[in-house]
C-alpha cells in the first residue's frame, strides 16, 4: 500500500476547476516533483495535501489515514515556501525550534533536535542570526530544517528555489536531495523547472490544465514524452509533421524524405498527418556519425550557447534543431549550406495526443 | 527666491506654534511675582486631586491599550487573512468615531447601559469604569486599526501563518507568538495614540462622572490662573514624549526588518 495516496482529486475556485480527477500513489521515502507551467494546479494540489485548500472532491491518505477531517495543524506534514516564510522576530534557533516548541516536547530533546538540524544544513554557527541577517539561501536553508525538526511524515516543498539565483538553486537542490535521501522522508517538490525537476526526483509528474500528462520516471518522461504537452514542456523539442507512407511497414516522410519507423504507426492510414518528436542532441552531423537514419535539410540559422552550438535546418515543411557540443576546432555549418542529419530510429518518437 | 518663501513659510508656521506655547510655559513659570518659579507647578503636583485623576486616566489609558490590541489585532488579522473583501467596511466602520461627536457616543451609551436597562453598567463603579473603557476604546478605534493594519500590511501574514500552521500551531499561538510580536511596533504606536486620547478626554469622563484627568484640568481651568497653564504644558509634554516614543520604535523597526 502506498504511503500517500491522492484519488480522484479535484479542486474548484468558483466556475474554474484548477484540478481535475487527479491520482497519485506515492511510496515512501520518495522524492516526486510536479512540474507544469503557471496555473496548471500543481501548487493548488500540494495545499491541499497540506490542508490550506479543501479539496471539492477527491481523497487524500498518508498512511492510510484520511486526511478530509485534519486541519493544517493536525496533520504533521513540514512544509517550505517560496518566500521562506521564516519568522521574523525569532532568530534561527528559535525558528527551527517552534514545531518542536508547539508540540510540547521536554526543552533538553528540542536543544538537541535544533543542534542536529542546524549540523544538517550546515548553519550551526548562524544559530543566533535573524531571518533579515541572513541571504536568501540561507534563510531556505533554515526553513528546510525548521520543516524537518519535528520530524514530519511528508515534506512539501513549494518551489522553494524560485527566489534564489541560479548557482545557489543548484547547490540548494542538491542538499535538499541530499538531506532528503538521508532522512529517506517522503517529499513532494512543486517546480516549474524542468531541470530542477529532472536531477533530483525519483519520479515526475508533468501536470497540464489541472491534470497529471504523465507520471514517470525523469528519464522515461524526457525519453518516451507520453503527449505533445509533455514533449514540448520537458526539454527542447522538434516537433515534425510526417506523412504516414506505408502503416504496416511503419514507413513515413519528413517532406521528401522517407523514413522507417521502429515504433509501430498504430491505427493510422496512408497519407494521414502524424507528429514525430527528436531531441536536439539525438542526432549529429559529423562526418562519421552513426545512425540508421538521416535527414537532409538547409540551415537557416545557427546560435551559440555557450556548451553548444544550435543549428537549425529546414526538412520540408518542418525545422529541425540539432546541438553539437561546443570544441575550439568546431566549424559550424554556414546558413544556406546544406547537412545531413544522422540518428537512430528509435530517437524518433510519435507523439499521441 | 524659492528658498527664500520655504524659509517664509517654515519660519512664519513655527512662530505660529511655538509663540503661543512659549507663553503658555512662560506665564506658567510667573506665579511667584517678579521672578521666575515652578510654583504653578508644584501646586499642581501636590494636588491630591491632580494624583488621584492622572493616576486613574494612566489605569484606564493602560486597560483600554491592552482591549483595543485584543478587540483589534485578531480583527485586522482576520479582515486581512480571510475576509479581505470585507476591508472597506471594516474600515468605515473604525473611522466612525472621528465623525460621532463623544457626546453622542456616551449618551448613546448612558440610554443603552443604564440602571433600568438590561445590561445596567452604569448602576456601579466597576461597571461606569468599563463602560468608559469602552467609549475610549471607541474613540481610539481609528487610530488603533489604521496602524496595526499598517502593520500587518508590513508583514506577508498569509505564508506566515501557513508555515505555522503547518508546524503545528492553532489561531492562539499564531496570534500570540507570530502575529502580535511583528506587528508590535505597530500596535505600541496605536498604544500611545490611545494613551494621548485617553489622557486629554473630557467628554466621557465628565458624562460618565469618572474621576479622570481631563475633567480635572478642566475643572481646574475654570477656577485658578497660573496652574491651567504648568498642566497645560505637562500635558503638552506627555502627549509630545508618547509621540516622541512611537518614532523611537518605529526607528527600531525599520532597523529590525532591513535586508541582509
Amino acid at each position: 500500500m502506498s504511503f500517500l495516496t491522492l484519488t480522484s482529486l479535484q479542486k474548484s475556485f468558483g466556475p474554474v476547476q484548477v484540478v481535475k480527477d487527479f491520482n497519485m500513489s506515492i511510496e515512501k521515502g520518495e522524492f516526486i516533483s510536479f512540474l507544469g507551467p503557471s496555473g496548471c494546479g500543481k501548487t493548488t494540489v500540494l495545499r491541499m495535501i497540506a490542508g490550506f485548500e479543501t479539496p471539492s472532491g477527491g481523497t487524500i491518505t498518508i498512511n492510510g489515514k484520511s486526511q478530509a477531517n485534519l486541519r493544517p495543524n493536525q496533520r504533521n506534514i513540514g512544509m517550505v515556501f517560496q518566500a521562506y516564510a521564516l519568522f521574523p522576530n525569532m532568530n534561527v534557533a528559535e525558528n527551527v525550534a517552534f514545531g518542536l516548541k508547539v508540540a510540547g516536547r521536554p526543552k533538553a530533546e528540542i536543544d538537541q533536535r535544533v543542534k542536529e538540524m542546524l549540523g544538517l544544513i550546515k548553519l550551526d554557527h548562524l544559530a543566533d542570526r535573524y531571518p533579515y541577517q541572513m541571504s536568501g539561501g540561507q534563510q531556505q536553508r533554515v526553513a528546510l530544517a525548521r520543516a524537518l525538526a519535528p520530524k514530519p511524515q511528508v515534506l512539501l516543498l513549494d518551489e522553494p528555489l524560485s527566489a534564489l539565483d541560479a548557482k545557489i538553486r543548484v547547490s540548494l537542490r542538491e542538499e535538499i536531495r541530499m538531506i532528503q535521501q538521508q532522512l529517506g522522508i517522503t517529499t513532494v517538490f512543486v517546480t516549474h523547472d524542468q531541470e530542477e525537476a529532472l536531477s533530483i526526483s525519483d519520479r515526475i509528474v508533468v501536470m497540464n490544465a489541472g491534470r497529471a500528462d504523465q507520471i514517470g520516471a525523469p528519464a522515461d518522461i524526457y525519453n518516451r514524452p507520453a503527449t505533445r504537452f509533455v514533449a514540448n514542456f520537458v526539454g527542447t523539442l522538434n516537433l515534425i509533421e510526417a506523412k504516414v507512407v506505408d502503416p504496416a511497414s511503419n514507413r513515413v516522410s519528413i517532406g521528401d524524405q522517407g523514413v522507417t519507423l521502429r515504433e509501430p504507426l498504430g491505427d493510422v492510414k496512408a497519407g494521414d498527418t502524424i507528429s514525430l518528436a527528436l531531441r536536439p542532441e539525438a542526432g549529429s552531423i559529423a562526418p562519421d556519425a552513426k545512425g540508421d537514419t538521416a535527414l537532409s535539410g538547409e540551415v537557416v540559422s545557427t546560435n551559440f550557447l555557450g556548451s553548444v552550438i544550435r543549428t537549425r535546418m529546414k526538412v520540408g515543411e518542418s525545422i529541425i534543431s540539432f546541438d553539437m557540443f561546443n570544441s575550439p576546432g568546431l566549424v559550424p555549418p554556414v546558413v544556406g549550406e546544406t547537412v545531413t542529419l544522422r540518428f537512430v530510429a528509435s530517437d524518433l518518437l510519435i507523439i499521441r495526443d | 527666491m524659492k528658498k527664500f518663501w520655504a524659509w517664509g513659510a517654515l519660519i512664519f508656521g513655527l512662530l505660529y506654534f511655538i509663540l503661543p506655547l512659549i507663553g503658555m510655559t512662560n506665564f506658567s513659570l510667573k506665579m511667584r511675582r517678579g521672578v521666575y518659579s515652578l510654583d504653578a507647578y508644584a501646586v499642581v503636583l501636590g494636588d491630591p486631586r491632580f494624583q488621584e485623576t492622572f493616576t486613574y486616566s494612566i489605569l484606564m489609558a493602560l486597560a483600554t491599550i491592552v482591549f483595543g490590541v485584543v478587540l483589534v489585532v485578531p480583527t485586522a488579522y482576520w479582515v486581512r487573512l480571510k475576509l479581505p473583501g470585507l476591508r472597506p467596511y471594516i474600515e468605515f466602520v473604525t473611522l466612525l468615531p472621528l465623525v460621532i461627536p463623544a457626546i453622542v457616543i456616551v449618551f448613546g451609551y448612558i440610554r443603552l447601559y443604564n440602571t433600568s436597562s438590561w445590561l445596567p453598567l452604569t448602576g456601579s463603579i466597576t461597571g461606569t469604569n468599563i463602560l468608559l473603557m469602552f467609549g475610549y476604546a471607541t474613540l481610539a478605534l481609528p487610530y488603533m486599526y489604521r496602524s496595526v493594519d499598517t502593520g500587518l500590511r508590513a508583514i506577508d501574514i498569509a505564508t506566515l501563518t501557513e508555515a505555522a500552521q503547518s508546524l503545528g500551531a492553532g489561531w492562539t499561538t499564531i496570534l500570540a507568538k507570530i502575529i502580535l510580536p511583528n506587528v508590535l511596533v505597530a500596535v505600541l504606536s496605536g498604544a500611545f495614540l490611545t494613551f494621548a486620547i485617553v489622557i486629554g478626554e473630557f467628554t466621557m469622563a465628565a458624562l460618565l462622572n469618572r474621576p479622570a484627568f481631563g475633567p480635572y484640568m478642566q475643572l481646574l481651568g475654570a477656577n485658578r490662573a497660573y496652574e491651567p497653564a504648568a498642566l497645560a504644558v505637562m500635558s503638552f509634554v506627555l502627549t509630545w514624549g508618547c509621540l516622541g516614543l512611537i518614532q523611537l520604535v518605529s526607528r527600531f523597526q525599520k532597523g529590525a526588518q532591513s535586508p541582509a
